[in-house]
């Protein structure tokens, strides 16, 4: 490797898929047609609360109709203070969140300052429009962002669709195969300024009804201490709640519904 | 028919030395040590927002003297290097002893085939998980790279720095004393303390070691 000197009129500056485009990084991707049988991540949530946002996601991945892997990550950091998760073709979606974290962080270096979280969820469109032709071929990658805007003092959320086209949540929102189902769990248990406790509650809620109504969501799986990933991010920075606090909230909701004779 | 001056080679290798080292003298010297919980870089900037010390990677810092926008340059060029190289293969494998080669490398190209040399020296610090494995390169305008142990100081007066730095210097020593040692090495018996810029690669980070001291914090442990 030689150190990469630009003319000045050529430098990608702070653009980290530029640079790695300077460089040949970056091939086309060329069009071979519809690809099945790939692997595909499911159900993904995020909600505003008190102290900034949640996120949350299965853990399971499929392939057609067999599961393909039980413990894959969908929710990642994408910097100290926002994260990615990720619902579609697992194997371009976690291309795509490792070029994005590492964007986040190259911007930040070479300027010396972070981008705004704004500028972070238009980032993220871009990388999805770029994508597009892969998308085409049944790759797609629809991912949730979410942070806490230092600026403004809340969390905020961003959807995408595979068109690069970026949407800003109010309140919450869930995508993926079990999306619907959580989405409206957590539509009638969100209130405005929930406390942390409540939300990771309604978040655990929300993947468990998921699981339930969608084959391509896995749930709770206690045989192996499989649980659903739930982190927060607040001015704090991005934490990811611990196994043991969700593995128990798991079991109390299993508890309260068999106790109470619900389905 | 005019004839060109002879300049023999010595000369002339000696007249861009000298342009360099007179570029950089007039610069504020930067010095580096390890401590316990990692390594200190501190120097004295009166530009409080064009930073002589930087972020590279995970556990490798920069540090800049001389011409800003000539270290400034190879300050991006440096982290533009290590990110896509941890991208490639793995954020393990970016090191300072290849960045430092490769500075070594560009400075020695310009140095030899370019009119004007780079006026900077530059210095790539690496933390470790113990203190024997931090790693100090010195780079010199000329491409010369060498090894440091334990602490290093560049730029301008930079022998005298390193003396009054050397009498004061302990193995192992707390961030307040290294900083206090720095801090006065770097401003002298007869100079009043200026802006000061420090940074700290903080030893036993799982990701980004590298962490920039505010003005208070600063204040504060120098009491």
């Amino acid at each position: 490797m030689t150190l990469p000197m630009f003319p000045v009129d050529e430098s990608p500056g702070p653009n980290f898929a530029g640079l790695l485009q300077k460089l040949g990084l970056a091939p086309p991707v060329p069009l071979v047609g519809e690809l099945d049988d790939i692997r595909h991540g499911t159900t993904i949530v995020a909600m505003r609360y008190a102290d900034g946002v949640i996120m949350a996601g299965d853990r399971r991945a499929t392939e057609g109709f067999s599961i393909a892997h039980r413990a894959i990550e969908k929710v990642f950091p994408a910097d100290r203070h926002s994260g990615v998760s990720i619902a579609g073709a697992a194997g371009p979606a976690l291309d795509m969140v490792r070029l994005f974290q590492l964007q986040l962080e190259h911007y930040e270096k070479l300027n010396g300052a972070a981008l705004s979280l704004e500028g972070k969820a238009n980032q993220l469109a871009q990388m999805i429009r770029g994508n597009l032709p892969m998308a085409m071929q049944g790759l797609a990658v629809v991912p949730i962002f979410a942070g806490y805007d230092l600026r403004r003092q809340t969390g905020r959320i961003f959807t995408y669709d595979v068109t690069g086209g970026r949407y800003e949540e109010a309140d919450f929102h869930a995508t993926g195969s079990g999306g619907r189902d959580a989405r409206t769990t957590i539509k009638l248990g969100w209130t405005e300024n929930m406390d942390r406790d409540s939300a990771v509650e309604l978040a655990v809620q929300g993947l468990y009804e998921a699981s339930e109504e969608d084959a391509a969501t896995g749930g709770p799986d206690p045989v192996r201490g499989i649980y659903p990933t739930v982190a927060t991010i607040t001015v704090e920075g991005f934490e990811r709640v611990g196994d043991p606090d969700v593995a128990e909230r798991f079991r109390a909701l299993i508890q309260h519904k068999t106790e109470a004779g619900q389905l | 028919m005019s004839m060109p001056f002879y300049v023999s080679p010595e000369q002339f290798m000696k007249d861009k030395a000298d342009y360099a080292i007179k570029g950089i003298s007039r610069g504020r010297a930067l010095v580096a040590t390890a401590f316990a919980g990692g390594i200190l870089l501190a120097t004295e900037n009166r530009n409080p927002n064009l930073h002589k010390i930087s972020e590279v990677y995970d556990r490798i810092a920069f540090g800049g003297v001389g011409r800003y926008s000539e270290f400034d340059q190879l300050r991006q060029a440096g982290i533009q290097h290590a990110d896509v190289k941890g991208y490639q293969y793995s954020r393990e494998d970016v090191d300072a002893r290849s960045l430092a080669n490769l500075y070594g490398q560009y400075l020695n190209q310009v140095f030899t085939h370019e009119m004007k040399p780079y006026e900077v020296e530059i210095l790539v610090a690496e933390v470790g998980d113990v203190i024997d494995d931090d790693r100090l390169f010195h780079i010199l305008y000329d491409g010369n790279v060498a090894e440091e142990d334990r602490f290093s100081v560049i730029g301008g007066d930079a022998a005298a720095i390193q003396e009054r730095f050397e009498s004061q210097f302990s193995a192992e020593w707390a961030l307040t004393d290294a900083l206090k040692a720095a801090t006065g090495a770097l401003t002298g018996p007869d100079r009043e303390v200026g802006d000061l810029e420090v940074a700290v690669l903080e030893r036993g980070e799982p990701r980004r070691a590298f962490r920039r001291m505010d003005a208070t914090e600063v204040a504060t442990l120098l009491g």
